[in-house]
Order: C-alpha cells, then sequence, then structure tokens
C-alpha cells in the first residue's frame, strides 16, 4: 500500500530539511563519524547483541561454556531427528569423493573447483539449487583492485569492521585472493557494471576506506548466484545436484575421520546414505531463528542446519556471540517487512534521518553503529516514526539520489528496489523508505583454517556456515566475497584431500555419544534439530 | 473456524475455501491458511523466482500471474503455485563458445519459433520486455538481450505461457554470460592486480599487518583516510 496520509505529512518534514542537508554533502561535509570510544558506548547499550536475556551458556560440546544466542543453544542442545538406530551404514545410496552439502555461492563455486580437480562431486541442498542467501545479495563484492587501493587496505578495514577479533590468516587470505575471485567471476560471465573501457564501476561501502565494492546493478548475488548455477548445471556429468535432500546428520569413519552423509528427501522422507572422502559444509546462516523476533532478511532456508551438523561431529564455533543486524530492512509496506535495502544506497548518498527529517549518525558507519545508532534514535530519543501497524523506524532518504545524480538514476542504480516498492505504490525516487535494523547475518560459525577445513578431519566449511573470516561484524560486500574465496579454496582442498584419504567402517558413534552428553548435562528436551525449516504454518511469518 | 473473525476474505487455494486476513501477500496467507512450504517458497521477497503463481479471479476467464511473496491477495482468487516446470536448458562448455551472433539460435533452435504474442511480457512480474529479448536474441543482438533479461529472476512463467516453448530465461541468462565475457572489455585494473598478487607483490605489506599488534592495528584503523 502507498503511505497513509500521516505518513505523507510527515515525508514533507524530510523535504524540508534535505536541500540544506544537500549543501552540506556539497561543501564535502558530513555528519560527525564517531572515534573508537563513541563506537563502543553506543554498541553496548543499544545493540540487540548485548541484550540481557537474550543469550546463555553452551552446556555441552566443543564450546561448553560459551555464550550463544537462546535460539541457537536450544537448537545446539536438541536431540537428532531421527532414531539413528534406524540407519543401516551398509546401505550406502550415493558414493562420491566428494559430498558438498549447500547448494549457494559458496557451495557451488566449490563444486566447480573440486570438479576442476578431477573428482567426483555430489551437491546435497535442502531447496532449490541456488535457494540461498546468496541469491539475495544486492549491494557488491569487495575487491581492492583500483590503483589507490591494495589488499593491504582491504584487510584492515575488515579488521576494524570486524573489531579486531577476524582470523588474521583468514582475512589474509581474503583480502589477497579477492581480485582473483571476480576476475574468475568475470571469465564466467557474470555481467559486472562496467565503463565502456572494461573499467570496474566500484562504490564505497559502510567501513571501506576506498572505492573497491563491485557489483550488478542491485542483484550482484543473484547475478553470481545464477551464473555458477548455470555452470554447475553445464557440468552434469560431473557434479550431481540432488534438490529438496538436505543432510540431517554427517557420518564419520571409525577413526573420527569426516565420510559422508545421512540425507532426508524433504517430500518422501527417505533417508539416503552418502559414503563421502571428504564434505564440504555450505549450508549457510541462521537468519530464519529469527533471534529475539526480529524480522530477518534471510532466505527461507536459513536455519543454521550446518551449525548443529558440525557441532555433534565434533567442531567447534566462533564468535556466536556476534550477531549482524542490518541497519536497513524496510517496515514498511507490511508486504516487505524485514526486507534488505542495500548499504549501497547509502553508498550512493541517501542520508537516514529521524521523523523530524534530522540526522543523526554518519550513514556510512559499519553496520553495528548504524544499526544501534537507529535503536537509540527510536527507543531512547524517541525520533522514530510509527507505521499503521505499530512498527518502528526511520527514514531512509533516497530522492536524494535522485537529485545529486540525475533524474531516473534510482531506478537505474536499483532497480530491482524500485520496482519492489513501485509495486505498493511507492515510487522510491521520490518519497524515503522506512527502515530498520533487521536480523541480517551470522557473523560467527565453525571454527575453520585458511584451507576452508574445520577440526574435524575430511570435513570443510565454507561461507556463512564458517566463523573467524569477518571478526564480531562482517563489512558490506565481504560475504560474497567470502563465499567465492573460501568456497574455492573447499572445493580444492577437499579434492586433494579426497584423493588419499584412506576410509575406515562408517559410524554415527558421535550422535550416540553426544545425545549421551545431553543426559549427562541434565539436558531433558523433546526438541530436535537440524530445523530444516522454519515454520509459519497458521501463523503470519 | 477463523472466518467470523474481522477482516478476513475468502480464497480459494487450489479450489478449497480459506478466510485469511485481507493485507497478507499469497505466501503468508497460504501460511496462514496452515500450509508449511516445502517447496514454492525462497527468497520470500521477490527475486528468487522459487514461488511463481498462477490465478484467476471469478466473473473472469483471464488467468492472472504473479509471485506468491509480492502478490497481495484479492478477495475470492483462485489459485495455486507452480513448484516446478521441467523446462529445457541447454548444454554448453561457455570457454569454447565465442559470443558470436549465431551461437544463441544454434543452442536454443526453439526461439525461431517465437510468435511475437507478447504473452511472455505479460506473465513477467518483473515487467521484462520478454518477448524483446527473444527477438533481440534471434537477430544476433546479444548485448541487447543480456540488458533486457538481466532483472529476469527466472521464475518461469514466461516459459510456463509461451505458446512455442521457448525458456526465455535460460536464452537470456546465456545472453548475460556470453556478453559479459566476450563482448565487454576485461577489467585492466583487475587483471593487472591479480598478476601483481600473484608476483608476491602485496606479501610482505599483508604479513606485517598480519604479525602486528592489537594496538598498533587499531591505531593504523584510526589514523587511515577515506578516499571518496
Amino acid at each position: 500500500m502507498p503511505y497513509p496520509d500521516n505518513l505523507k505529512e510527515l515525508i514533507k518534514k524530510v523535504e524540508a530539511t534535505r536541500k540544506s542537508r544537500m549543501e552540506q554533502v556539497k561543501r564535502g561535509e558530513h555528519f560527525p563519524i564517531l572515534d573508537a570510544v563513541g563506537r563502543e558506548a553506543i554498541l553496548k547499550k543499544y545493540h540487540p547483541d548485548y541484550i540481557q536475556g537474550a543469550k546463555r551458556e553452551l552446556r555441552i560440546g566443543k564450546n561448553k561454556g560459551s555464550i550463544v544466542p537462546n535460539e541457537v543453544a536450544d537448537l545446539l542442545e536438541s536431540r537428532p531427528l531421527v532414531d539413528i538406530n534406524k540407519i543401516d551404514l551398509q546401505d550406502v545410496d550415493y558414493d562420491v569423493d566428494v559430498l558438498i552439502i549447500g547448494g549457494g555461492g559458496a557451495g557451488s563455486a566449490a563444486a566447480l573447483i573440486a570438479e576442476e580437480n578431477g573428482v567426483s562431486v555430489l551437491i546435497a541442498t535442502k531447496l532449490r539449487h541456488g535457494d540461498a542467501n546468496t541469491m539475495m545479495a544486492e549491494g557488491g563484492i569487495q575487491a581492492a583492485d583500483k590503483p589507490d587501493d591494495s589488499p593491504a587496505m582491504h584487510y584492515l578495514d575488515t579488521l576494524g569492521g570486524g573489531h579486531f577479533d577476524n582470523d588474521p590468516q583468514l582475512i589474509k587470505a581474503l583480502a589477497l585472493e579477492a581480485p582473483k575471485a571476480v576476475k574468475w567471476l568475470e571469465g564466467l560471465g557474470v555481467m559486472f557494471d562496467k565503463d565502456a573501457e572494461g573499467t570496474m564501476k566500484t562504490l564505497l561501502g559502510a567501513g571501506t576506506s576506498r572505492k573497491r565494492m563491485h557489483s550488478a546493478g542491485d542483484m550482484t548475488g543473484a547475478e553470481i548466484m545464477r551464473t555458477l548455477r548455470d555452470e554447475v548445471k553445464n557440468r552434469k556429468d560431473t557434479i550431481k545436484v540432488i534438490e529438496f535432500s538436505p543432510a540431517i546428520e554427517l557420518v564419520l569413519d571409525e577413526n573420527g575421520k569426516c565420510a559422508g552423509a545421512v540425507l532426508q528427501n524433504l517430500e518422501t522422507g527417505e533417508l539416503l546414505l552418502v559414503r563421502a572422502k571428504a564434505v564440504i559444509i555450505a549450508t549457510g546462516g541462521f537468519g530464519r531463528l529469527h533471534l529475539q523476533g526480529f524480522p530477518t532478511t534471510n532466505h527461507y532456508g536459513a536455519t543454521a542446519d550446518g551449525l548443529v551438523l558440525c557441532y555433534r561431529a565434533g567442531c567447534s564455533l566462533r564468535y556466536m556471540d556476534a550477531s549482524q543486524f542490518h541497519p536497513t530492512g524496510v517496515i514498511f509496506p507490511e508486504q516487505n517487512v524485514g526486507l534488505l535495502i542495500t548499504e549501497k544506497v547509502r553508498g550512493s548518498g541517501a542520508e537516514i534521518v529521524n521523523i523530524d527529517g534530522e540526522q543523526f549518525v554518519y550513514p556510512l558507519e559499519p553496520r553495528d553503529i548504524e544499526s544501534s545508532a537507529i535503536i537509540r534514535e527510536c527507543l531512547d530519543r524517541k525520533k522514530g516514526v510509527t507505521t499503521p501497524t505499530g512498527r518502528l523506524g526511520v527514514w531512509l532518504d533516497s530522492p536524494m539520489i535522485e537529485i545529486s545524480k540525475g533524474e531516473g538514476s534510482v531506478k537505474s542504480l536499483f532497480p530491482a528496489k524500485y520496482k519492489q516498492f513501485m509495486r505498493h505504490g511507492i515510487d522510491i525516487s521520490k518519497e524515503p523508505m522506512l527502515v530498520y535494523p533487521t536480523l541480517h547475518y551470522q557473523n560467527g560459525g565453525v571454527t575453520i583454517n585458511e584451507r576452508a577445513e574445520s577440526e574435524v578431519p575430511n570435513l570443510f566449511v565454507a561461507g556463512e556456515a564458517s566463523g573467524g573470516v569477518h571478526g564480531r561484524n562482517r563489512l558490506m560486500g565481504n560475504s560474497l566475497l567470502d563465499i567465492i574465496v573460501f568456497g574455492c579454496r573447499a572445493g580444492e582442498n577437499a579434492a586433494i584431500k579426497s584423493k588419499d584419504a584412506a576410509q575406515g567402517k562408517l559410524s554415527l558413534m558421535h550422535i550416540k555419544e553426544y545425545n549421551n552428553m545431553l543426559d549427562k548435562a541434565g539436558i531433558k528436551t523433546d526438541r530436535v534439530s537440524p530445523m530444516i525449516l522454519p515454520d509459519y504454518a497458521g501463523k503470519i511469518g | 473456524m477463523k472466518n467470523k473473525t474481522k477482516g478476513l476474505i475468502p480464497i480459494y487455494i487450489m479450489g478449497k475455501e480459506y478466510k485469511v486476513p485481507a493485507t497478507l501477500t499469497i505466501m503468508k496467507a497460504l501460511e496462514y491458511a496452515g500450509y508449511k512450504f516445502i517447496r514454492g517458497c525462497g527468497c520470500r521477497g521477490g527475486v528468487c523466482g522459487a514461488c511463481a503463481t498462477v490465478y484467476r479471479l471469478p466473473d473472469s476467464y483471464k488467468i492472472n500471474v504473479g509471485l506468491a511473496c509480492q502478490t497481495v491477495i484479492i478477495e475470492n482468487m483462485y489459485l495455486t503455485q507452480i513448484p516446478f516446470y521441467p523446462a529445457n536448458k541447454a548444454l554448453y562448455n561457455v570457454e569454447k563458445l565465442t559470443g558470436a551472433a549465431e551461437e544463441i539460435l544454434r543452442l536454443y533452435p526453439e526461439i525461431a519459433r517465437c510468435l511475437c504474442c507478447n504473452t511472455c511480457a505479460r506473465a513477467c512480474p518483473q515487467d521484462l520486455e520478454a518477448m524483446d529479448y527473444i527477438q533481440a536474441a534471434l537477430r544476433g543482438d546479444i548485448e541487447k538481450a543480456a540488458k533486457l533479461s538481466f532483472e529476469c529472476i527466472m521464475c518461469g512463467l514466461c516459459a510456463s505461457r509461451c505458446p512455442a516453448e521457448i525458456v526465455h530465461y535460460n536464452v537470456g541468462l546465456l545472453c548475460r554470460r556470453l556478453y559479459s565475457k566476450y563482448l565487454t572489455k576485461e577489467a585492466k585494473d583487475l587483471a593487472e592486480r591479480v598478476k601483481e598478487i600473484k608476483e608476491g607483490k602485496y606479501d610482505k605489506q599483508v604479513d606485517e599487518l598480519v604479525d602486528m599488534s592489537k594496538d598498533k592495528l587499531r591505531k593504523l584503523y584510526a589514523e587511515r583516510v577515506t578516499v571518496e
């Protein structure tokens, strides 16, 4: 629905301050950027990560004693989905070199590279091939390729954004391999935004000090995903894809090496046993757990299945206490609630203003800082705008882009978003958008090294399911990069590993032991996991 | 029964009546009615193409199409989803193609059957000029086909309605890959940087950061200047 009259009245206040704000931009001035002390203070007071009672200590497993969100603890302190005694480990349905669990960007990149290393590959995916957060990533992919930029600067930006907790070896790989990753995508035929000379158009992202955001309209992830998927399909003789078949447990061998997985056909319920010499988890993140009841930008399948599988198999997790709330999730119209408004909108010149049309934060602070400032403005300073359904948010002044970059620029820079709002009678080149932080990204995940190996032999993890690359807060454009760099690394290293893997008898002892741990810790529950899909039946999801 | 509550309207999911809140999208209405999706649901944000839906309103013969996650329900609509469509996709080695005009027609000869009826464009939830890009592909204008199809979400509604059985979205995808790979210039900065990295030009700089104390890194980070 279009903006109702009372919101249209409020938009006039945004329009009233727009001219002077734009003049300020022209003079090269901007709202003060917070210093380190200011950032720390606002985070601790307003960021959802610091809300009392939203987290608890894990009682079992490698991270016993670690603090994680309640929703994650619930999943990890759950019983297996099926009675493992019913699984016949002699009856192998698929025998492959490399099994990849997850058919998003990381899984597809891993499959292509593993295949190029001469091994047989099976992708098992919960929904369709390509159903993943990759598809929804809008703004871009970072790579330090411009003359005024360098991998070292990319490293430093990433580390600062991650609050200096990123794993140094992982960001070294990320920053040094970024140009190669983008070059690989260019070679596959991804339609990047370029000028007539072939030079990539690059933009600033929040928390980056150079213009290194490469984009394909505002559908960068979709363009990458559909190209990777097409390429996987073209290699159908060597890469097999099984859709609607999530993994529900990992299988180890008697020596503790990862040796396959149990899949479940979502439509028939049938269990399928895959024996593999190496396994890659590329299952994505946890947005659909709706931490603290927050809406999410995430795909329907983002239920952290891989975390559960890896944890039961003996992996440790890193930084699961740090969740990313994207500062600009849609709160109006109701049909679009939780949808992402890419940071590229702010990168292109749109400011964030309160109910009186006043700026209260530099628009390109790192995501956690920007989110905290919006929460403070709404909850503490009471300067938020209330929607007809009672949601609270602030204005994202997109018409500024139209004015500074010329008529038609909002539509050409953000074709998908323009369309999504026009469907509901809102022209974002003329009217600002209403936004509030929304659950966006799992900053942490399964511990890996720079070869994308977990602590369980022959088990690799890539993309959002892994932890350490982004420290406690990921920068824009680093997740599309992460899935390509570490997807490729996982594919290559898993292929190499699979060639000399001596495999013992298949075993599910680790599940029995996990069950025993739950008993010993006195955890009495009828919860089961992995979740597979969120359940909105009978509710408004 | 929930049908006595105010603000609910009837819709017919595969012919069966349900009363649901009037403001919901088709996707949320199906869930409200008690469905739990396996197929027909993906990003829930209009970009993945999983939730193609066909519907008809009473008193009309017309079949309408839309994305379940983006279309708000209409009173008395009869609807069903298209969970899967057995569409044709040509297999090719992109390295062995050249971007020559005739390659599209060779891989997808059925585009020559296009009747110019424009049903595809009318079925497109993204409002793309699907017929125009098929015609561009047929003429060998790969650039135009690539650009016109860029916002395609591959939901398959065009193909499901096409009397010539063309799979528009796969043709568009091939055009975009060929255009990007062969018909635009390679990014020079990027190629140069990849080469420099391979030669080890940046290893020392990065390794210094890897070994640096957190205090020093914090200082360096705070002092860095953003180039706008």
